[in-house]
């Protein structure tokens, strides 16, 4: 019998090791990205461990921020991370609405879509600076969560709003149509529709700005977050503590803090940032379930 | 009724600068089924994408010229879109189902329209079967008008959104390439549906399939490059076409 028309010839041969490789390195790089996460989280539960109570959730710092917990700095940063995104999730919302579904393409809409990439782009100590100038001083907010908090909100924003045009972008015109077919106006398309389809992708870009509101210290160090209160803050126009800010302060500005308190307080900022998110997700998938809209 | 449901003149359509549509007067017979065939890229489906203006949500179209409806350009300043949209509906290449149960399917167009007072249990139940039956799905969905219609068969989610348009009651119904994502079995019955419901409304049905045109249609255009060569009684058309063109595109040669 002669030799198989379709044995592998040494050219294919080549081509299949070279794809093996090829897959190889891209499968290992994949993987490669799960260490720093493991690794970050591993260092913080070993190094932070002794320091972990209930009294170091429940209670105040003490002795001058050497001992005691971090209770007063949770609340704060609950009280940011619910005030700015109280701010910027409805205001991105309908910015994005309005962009996707009814801004026309002329050179305004391109100048605010401009605007809001080079948003993003700004640096959180500039966002900072900002709030400072507007929001502290020019309004008359003082230093207070309410500017903190705006100062985040306009931190986030361009995120949501990008998200929000992406995840309307994303629901099928076929939609739009059967809808303006039946004589709907945008406006009943987009409620009746095109939001219920796209709510979750909506969200998703709205929850993964609670990390980032939770963790920035930049934006809050000067505009409401405190080093050290002897009260928990009683409405929106009085300072805070906050976790990010407290990591700062124990890590690199009071002498003589036990190691394991930075360490504990970087856990508890990612566990309320997870916590928080879960609550997100939890109120997503409660949406995406029953489509009340 | 006019003895038209849909008349242009000087029809112009503009994407840009392209003209996809060169100053067309046609004119559609009511009460009849009308089908628009021609080459990918003829204008077949912009034209009829003109009769509700559904065309105008994108960017760049501009038209010129009238589409006389009900004795009144569709074009004038005082056009409200969703008055002209209820009286003209349409069905798309892809059934598009809203992601909502049959029922809601149904009945959105009355939800849309209609205030509270109108809408008693009764009247929207019977708006229900009627719109069902007359699309031949009461008998098959009837039982199951909760199930999510994006669940369906893509044949009986292109009837849904036929029965859909119904209790709206529309004129002219437009449908683009109706059957073209659909079986010859699901082709077969929609085919069956159209001629049901002609007589009661008009249609106008733009497909890629001379054959279809042939089964369903009472009139025929063909149009080419913008442009239509020539519009006639279907047996006519397909029989003794007047124009080389047709003659050709019908025989195969080209398209």
């Amino acid at each position: 019998m002669n030799a198989s028309p379709f044995a592998t010839s040494a050219r294919t041969a080549t081509n299949r090791r070279v794809e093996s490789v090829g897959k190889t390195v891209l499968a290992g790089v994949t993987a490669l990205l799960i260490l720093p996460l493991t690794a970050i989280l591993g260092l913080l539960v070993i190094r932070g461990a002794p320091a972990l109570s209930m009294e170091f959730l429940l209670e105040a710092p003490t002795a001058g921020m050497t001992a005691g917990g971090v209770f007063p700095a949770i609340v704060g940063t609950l009280w940011l991370v619910g005030v700015s995104l109280a701010v910027s999730a409805p205001v991105g919302i309908m910015a994005g609405i309005y962009l996707n579904e009814y801004a026309k393409a002329n050179w305004l809409t391109r100048m605010v879509n401009l605007a809001i990439v080079n948003l993003a782009g700004v640096p959180s100590i500039v966002h900072a600076l900002f709030g400072v100038g507007v929001f502290v001083l020019f309004l008359g907010l003082g230093t207070s969560i309410l500017s903190a908090s705006l100062t985040l909100a306009i931190m986030t924003l361009p995120v949501i709003i990008a998200s929000t045009k992406e995840a309307l972008a994303a629901v099928p015109m076929a939609f739009r149509e059967a809808c303006w077919t039946l004589g709907a106006t945008r406006w009943q398309t987009i409620r009746h529709v095109v939001l219920p389809n796209s709510i979750s992708g909506i969200l998703t870009g709205v929850i993964l700005q609670v990390s980032r509101a939770a963790g920035e210290t930049a934006p809050i160090m000067f505009t409401g977050a405190a080093f050290y209160l002897p009260f928990l803050p009683q409405s929106v126009q009085d300072q805070c503590m906050a976790l990010s800010m407290h990591l700062f302060t124990v890590s690199t500005q009071v002498p003589n803090v036990p190691e394991a308190i930075p360490y504990a307080t970087a856990l508890v900022l990612l566990s309320v940032v997870l916590l928080v998110n879960m609550f997100a997700i939890a109120f997503r998938t409660y949406l995406r379930r029953n489509r009340k809209w | 009724m006019d003895e038209y449901c849909i008349k242009t003149r000087g029809l112009k359509l503009f994407y840009g600068e392209f003209e996809a549509l060169k100053g067309l007067d046609i004119r559609f017979l009511s009460g009849k089924t009308s089908a628009l065939i021609g080459p990918s890229g003829c204008g077949k489906t912009t034209l009829l994408r003109c009769f509700n203006r559904i065309n105008e949500r994108y960017e760049g179209v501009r038209t010129e010229g009238e589409v006389v409806v009900q004795e009144h350009d569709i074009y004038s300043a005082d056009t409200d879109l969703v008055e002209l949209r209820k009286k003209v509906g349409m069905v798309f290449q892809r059934p598009n189902p809203l992601p909502l149960s049959v029922r809601d399917n149904i009945l959105y167009g009355l939800r849309l329209h209609f205030s509270r007072k109108y809408r008693d249990a009764s009247t929207l139940d019977e708006a229900l079967e009627t719109s069902l039956r007359a699309v031949h799905l009461w008998d098959d969905l009837k039982d199951s008008l909760s199930t999510e219609a994006t669940t369906l068969s893509l044949e009986k989610q292109q009837k849904l959104c036929i029965a859909r348009l119904l209790p709206l009651k529309p004129e002219v119904i437009l449908m683009d390439e109706p059957c073209s994502a659909l079986d010859p079995d699901a082709t077969a019955k929609i085919e069956e549906l159209l001629r049901d419901l002609a007589g009661d409304y008009s249609l106008v049905i733009v497909t890629h399939n001379m054959a279809q045109a042939r089964r369903v249609s009472d009139e025929c255009a063909f149009m080419l490059l913008g442009e239509v060569v020539e519009m006639r009684r279907t047996e006519d058309l397909f029989v003794s076409p007047r124009d080389q063109r047709t003659a050709n595109y019908i025989e195969g040669r080209f398209g």
